[in-house]
């Protein structure tokens, strides 16, 4: 089966000679739940830059989906990030002003989906993380937990093949946090591939498969 | 993505910051109100002009001897009136004369008070389209008699304000008898006094020769007659008679009156650039704000097209909103003061185009740069943004 993500032997360095990435290859299949571990400054952020296509490597491979993206034009990444890649951010990210429907349909506007379709399938998303009845909200009505699990229907709306959260209970309290990650969780059993950013070891213990990151190599 | 797509996110910005959309949309507005109310106001004023000037007539024509130059020529004919009417297009004729005396309320001042003395004859009412406000004009029983009829800037400034009173002419008393109504064709019978031939013969000394000479002509041979009347009526020397047409040098005098426009123009457009500027400014402070909305946007599928297109369209729908507000406060600005002064409104839509194409050129060149620099941004370097 083609893996999911696959990064070969990547190296990062910043201008300035600061190796953020030292020979990383980590590969994600189908339908895999991975967290991805280690302390601040040990190159995690600069690795999900790369899984989403958000930064190109200095050198090495990644795969989306068994197509090489190292080599692709700017607007052909950013159709692709938009098609494949969902992204949670630590702080959520919504659009203020605008309600929580529009905020997931937000997601589907730059993957090109038809106007016509896309409130249907924002309400879709929003079911699924529970806040059908928050559609008409405003990020500034919605608790922390409520956001990030916005956000987290905004990532899904698309049906991506690869969801990356980065730090995604970072900005939330224990409880919350917790229940955000029990919906990923949830989310994966239903079949969606999720890769979890965190510093936190308590968090990546639970989950399935742990990739250890210290500074700049992965360890496990 | 589509145009309503791009519409929907060039709005955004100005859904969620309206009263700072209106504050940036104001420098634009004003720029575009000025543009149209200064081209507007003269436009109505012409309008008011061409009415007027069509009300009193474009028919009428004016011979008098150049100035300056009558001292060494035999005088006008008497009769040159007459002559002027065997013009086959010629319908009316009258003369004045200036009768060379002055005119004071009473006779123990010597103050000229300034107003001209003239001698008239009883048909020369009909030639100017003038009418009388109070009293009767000069005719052909009191002509002979010492009796004035008083222009209305005379009576203004004679102080008079019904017939009646007797003024002092020369070395004799003569009632007024009539107050003439404002007379645009001719501003300088307006601030004279009028007497008939035959009095000024007796009282006067005059002479008998005529210094002006007006004629009434139909409207299409008007140029026909114009080049033919000084050699009618002064045969002698036909290179000495000037003719202008009233109505001309009426138009012009308001023309000038109004011709305001050029500087106000460009002051329009110093408002509009300033506006433009307004908005260059909120479009950057914009960009900057919104860096993490820009990473956001690059991380759904975003691409560096889409950020440029949101950013310029929120940019003309700004300028937009100014260029159309300031189209309607124009609008209702020559409105306003053309009731004000009694004129027909009158709204160049090629004011109203221009400027509201104006705004848009703005709207693409303010927005041009900040877009530019929201989709160069690097998508990781957006999404830190604090």
């Amino acid at each position: 089966m083609t893996p999911v993500l696959r990064i070969s032997h990547a190296h990062k360095e910043y201008p300035g000679g600061v190796k953020a990435l030292d020979d990383v290859s980590l590969t994600i299949g189908p339908g895999e739940l991975v967290g991805i571990v280690g302390p601040s400054g040990s190159g995690k952020s600069t690795l999900l830059n790369l899984m989403g296509t958000l930064d190109r490597p200095s050198s090495g491979t990644v795969e989306i989906d068994g197509r090489d993206v190292t080599t692709l034009s700017d607007k052909a990444l950013s159709k692709l990030r938009g098609r494949t890649i969902g992204f949670v951010f630590q702080q959520f990210h919504l659009t203020d002003g605008i309600s929580a429907l529009d905020n997931v349909a937000t997601g589907l506007l730059h993957a090109g989906v038809a106007r016509k379709w896309r409130h249907a399938r924002a309400l879709e998303a929003l079911t699924k993380v529970g806040l059908a009845h928050r559609q008409n909200h405003r990020p500034h009505q919605l608790s922390g937990g409520e956001k990030q699990r916005v956000a987290i229907a905004r990532a899904l709306v698309n049906d991506p093949k690869l969801v990356l959260a980065d730090e995604p209970t970072g900005a939330l309290d224990t409880a919350n946090g917790q229940a955000v990650l029990d919906l990923l969780k949830g989310l994966n059993r239903a079949g969606t591939t999720i890769a979890i950013i965190t510093h936190d070891r308590e968090i990546a213990a639970t989950l399935p498969r742990c990739v250890v990151m210290r500074d700049g190599r992965v360890h496990a | 993505m589509k145009a309503l797509d791009l519409l929907d996110l060039g709005l955004l910005g100005l859904r969620t910051r309206p009263m700072r959309a209106a504050l940036s949309a104001l420098g634009i507005s004003i720029g575009i109100a000025t543009m149209i109310v200064v081209v507007g106001i003269p436009a109505s004023s012409q309008q008011q002009l061409m009415n007027e000037l069509q009300a009193l007539g474009t028919n009428l024509l004016r011979a008098e001897v150049a100035p300056g130059t009558s001292g060494e020529l035999p005088p006008v004919p008497e009769n040159s009136p007459e002559m002027a009417k065997r013009i086959g297009p010629v319908r009316l004729a009258s003369a004045i004369a200036n009768a060379q005396s002055t005119v004071t309320r009473t006779d123990r001042v010597t103050d000229s008070s300034g107003l001209s003395v003239l001698v008239a004859k009883p048909d020369l009412l009909e030639v100017l389209n003038g009418k009388v406000h109070s009293g009767t004009f000069l005719n052909d029983a009191n002509s002979s008699f010492p009796t004035v009829v008083l222009g209305d800037k005379a009576a203004t400034r004679l102080g008079i304000t019904e017939p009646g009173p007797q003024v002092w002419i020369g070395k004799t008393w003569f009632t007024v008898v009539g107050i003439l109504d404002r007379l645009p064709l001719a501003p300088d019978v307006e601030r004279s006094v009028l007497v008939g031939w035959g009095a000024a013969k007796t009282h006067l000394n005059f002479s008998g020769h005529p210094t002006v000479v007006y004629v009434k002509a139909e409207e299409q041979a008007i140029d026909d007659v114009r080049g033919v009347l000084p050699a009618t009526v002064f045969p002698e020397s036909p290179g000495e008679i000037r003719v202008s047409r009233p109505s001309d040098a009426l138009a012009a005098k308001r023309l000038t009156e109004n011709t305001f426009s050029a500087l106000f123009l460009g002051l329009a457009g110093v408002a509009l650039l300033v506006g433009g500027v307004g908005v260059a400014n909120t479009m950057v402070i914009s960009v900057l704000e919104r860096k993490r909305e820009i990473g956001l946007r690059r991380a759904l599928g975003a691409t560096r097209g889409e950020i440029r297109g949101q950013f310029v369209t929120e940019s003309v729908a700004l300028c937009l909103l100014g260029g159309l507000s300031g189209a309607a406060l124009g609008v209702l600005g020559t409105a306003g003061y053309a009731a004000w002064r009694g004129w027909p409104t009158v709204i160049p839509m090629t004011a109203v185009f221009t400027g509201i194409g104006a705004a848009l050129l703005v709207g693409v060149l303010a927005g041009a740069y900040p877009a530019v620099r929201a989709s160069r941004l690097a998508p990781t370097e957006a999404l830190a943004a604090p």
